[in-house]
């Protein structure tokens, strides 16, 4: 099919020949279980179980609360040890609030009590429940509740369904072993969903390095004509959502708007897996494919791993370190999160583990900018990093904005190609957080100010009915003596 | 000598006239920048700043008796945009000092004394006479009015923790 160019972009190199072979192994059941209550953007989940309670393989530990949320389920059977603070899977170390699971080893699954029927006979209503039900988010590591956005038909006029199979980060290889191992019920997933959506044409696109994923979804993809598998070139960031769908469709996604107002769709293909489980067989959300690799890590791997399975697990499983990592990372070596350390649970939107080495990390001494402007080069959306890091460094935060800071999407291109090693990506984050955050206190402020004037109002009116209150009482009492006067002079 | 009086006269009643209908029609009332200085406050008159209310607060602040980052509540957003608005420098690096707080009531101790409740700025305590009090956290603004009048030193201020929704990358370190 025809592809259309996209500005930008980086050829890093991509390591992924350290995992692409290895099968996906299942992890053993881990000692315990950590599953955070928010592994999703919006509000976190709110718990329905007690310490001490048995719980079963599937069963519900905690039900999505708000418009934007997604519940937990228990990933085996076994007993509720507590429900508290537990650190979290993010470059923070913050402690969120967390369910700890003591798998008792049964695997014991819930009584499911919905009959999977055929989902195609199913309204696109009930599919996008059963999808919130079962706790899916996107699984590309953007962790959106997937089922808002296979409601978008309601407010979109959508025609396709774009299906992210790029996985365009160096290592990670757990999407392609996916594609590889169960294509046929990733399409089906895929044509569930495409289903549900209310669409004609879906577009799977794949990175030209996983020929092997390539031919088996192509093999499996035969049968529907309306399933088209387009080959992607090798080029970092073709994952991003906007940027792929441009790729494919030649529209250019409105700034700071969705994809959807271009009448498009894009989803994982892990979500299409998930949504697969979900809808044939009645299962939650309640495990993911996790690479573990870099060049710290003795053994790398592709694991199916429990949501909640400590770190830890995986990397004793995977034969440990062979050496100090330099830097210790949740995702793909660009966009991921430095990991505080190893206790934290794996959650939904972890695609991979990486122990990086001082070499693959490229942690040179950082200089000053030469203006060379490799990164205006570099950049996928046409912004100018240089002067958007600029104005970040001396504090002028809307001058920053001014340069597009609002529509970066933290690829780290730019960052990569810095011959100068400007963290620039840290520079926008940290800008874009400082302004949200000043746009919290401000919303504050205004929230205050309305709560003050609506308390000075009661109190002056408490004022008013007490002094309006005596008046009459003195009027009364007044009345009343005179009462007694003229009937003492009677 | 009557002409003279007369067109003198005349002059100073028109002028006199002319006078008082601008006194009247363009009237000032106090300082245009005190009032809309106060305006950028968050009004809820807690007191943090030393002064008894946000008027006499942005009184001080256009006289230049007290510093742009005087307001606890405000935080470096409004010191900034003090600054910008008077057109001073603004030494930010006393900002840090006091992180900002919420008031939280220890449960164990708090015997109902209704106190704190009416002296709050915004209403964030709610509770009733021999009720337990409670701070609606989203509506405190850790001003501290109801920190001292309890009876039973039930009200902590606590700290507000970054949260994963609030928490970001700090700034990089300068390189030489």
């Amino acid at each position: 099919m025809k592809l259309f160019k996209i500005r930008g972009g980086v050829h890093p190199d991509d390591y992924k020949a350290l995992t692409a072979k290895h099968a996906i192994e299942t992890l053993p059941l881990p000692d315990l279980l950590h599953i955070p209550l928010q592994q999703h953007i919006g509000s976190p989940a709110a718990p329905v179980v007690r310490r001490g309670e048995q719980v079963l393989k599937g069963q519900l530990l905690a039900h999505s609360q708000g418009m934007i949320s997604a519940p937990v389920h228990a990933p085996t059977s076994g007993r509720v040890m507590g429900v508290g603070n537990y650190p979290a899977h993010h470059a923070s170390g913050l402690s969120v609030p967390t369910i700890t699971l003591k798998p008792d080893g049964k695997d014991q699954w819930v009584n499911n009590t919905a009959i999977p029927i055929d989902p195609f006979k199913l309204p696109p209503e009930e599919i996008a429940t059963r999808v919130a039900a079962a706790g899916i988010v996107g699984m590309g590591g953007a962790t959106f509740p997937a089922a808002v956005k296979l409601n978008l038909r309601t407010r979109y006029t959508l025609e396709t369904l774009v299906i992210n199979g790029a996985e365009c980060e160096p290592f990670l290889t757990c999407d392609d072993r996916l594609m590889q191992e169960q294509a046929a019920d990733v399409i089906d997933g895929i044509r569930i969903m495409a289903h549900a959506l209310g669409v004609e044409k879906i577009i799977i696109g794949i990175e030209n390095n996983k020929p092997d994923a390539q031919s088996a979804m192509e093999t499996e993809a035969a049968v529907y004509p309306d399933i088209c598998i387009a080959h992607l070139p090798t080029r970092y960031p073709m994952g991003s959502e906007k940027h792929l769908v441009q790729t494919l469709t030649g529209l250019e996604t409105p700034a700071r708007s969705l994809t959807a107002d271009i009448g498009v769709v894009v989803h994982n293909v892990a979500t299409a897996l998930a949504v697969h489980d979900a809808l044939r067989h009645g299962r939650p959300l309640l495990s993911r494919v996790v690479t573990v690799s870099g060049g710290a890590i003795r053994a790398p791997k592709n694991l199916r791993v429990l949501i909640g399975t400590p770190v830890d697990d995986l990397l004793s499983y995977c034969g440990g370190f062979t050496s100090t990592p330099a830097r210790l990372i949740s995702g793909g070596p660009m966009m991921g999160q430095r990991l505080p350390g190893t206790r934290v649970p794996i959650i939904k939107g972890s695609s991979g583990i990486l122990a990086l080495t001082r070499k693959e990390i490229m942690n040179d001494a950082v200089m000053p900018c030469i203006r060379c402007a490799s990164c205006v080069r570099a950049c996928p959306c046409g912004l100018v990093p240089l002067e958007m890091a600029n104005h970040a460094r001396v504090g002028d935060l809307e001058g920053a904005a001014s340069f597009g800071l609002m529509d970066c999407i933290a690829c780290g291109s730019c960052a990569y190609v810095c011959p100068s090693n400007i963290p620039l990506v840290q520079y926008f984050n940290y800008a874009k957080g400082e302004l949200t955050a000043r746009q919290r206190t401000e919303h504050k402020q205004a929230e205050t100010r309305r709560l003050a004037e609506l308390r000075s109002e009661r109190m002056e009116k408490q004022k008013r009915a007490k002094r309006e209150a005596l008046a009459k009482r003195r009027q009364a009492a007044k009345a009343q003596q005179q009462k007694k006067v003229a009937e003492a002079e009677v | 000598m009557i002409a003279a009086l007369l067109s003198l006269m005349t002059l100073g009643l028109f002028l006199g006239g002319l006078l008082g209908l601008a006194a009247r029609f363009f009237k000032v009332e106090g300082n245009p920048l005190e009032t809309e200085i106060e305006a950028m406050f968050p009004g809820s008159q807690c007191g943090q700043c030393g002064f008894p209310g946000c008027t006499p607060a942005a009184a001080a602040v256009v006289s230049g008796t007290a510093p742009v980052t005087l307001c606890p509540p405000g935080g470096r957003g409004l010191a900034e945009a003090l600054a910008d608005k008077l057109g001073v420098s603004a030494d930010l690096s006393g900002m840090e000092d006091k992180p900002p707080a919420y008031a939280h009531v220890r449960e164990g101790l708090c015997i109902g004394y209704t106190k704190c409740f009416k002296r709050c700025p915004t209403d964030a305590i709610i509770g009733g006479p021999k009720q337990i009090h409670a701070v609606f956290r989203d509506a405190c603004t850790g001003c501290e009015k109801c920190y001292d009048v309890c009876p039973t030193e039930c009200i902590e201020m606590r700290p507000v923790e970054p949260t994963l929704q609030t928490w970001y990358w700090p700034k990089p370190l300068e390189v030489a």
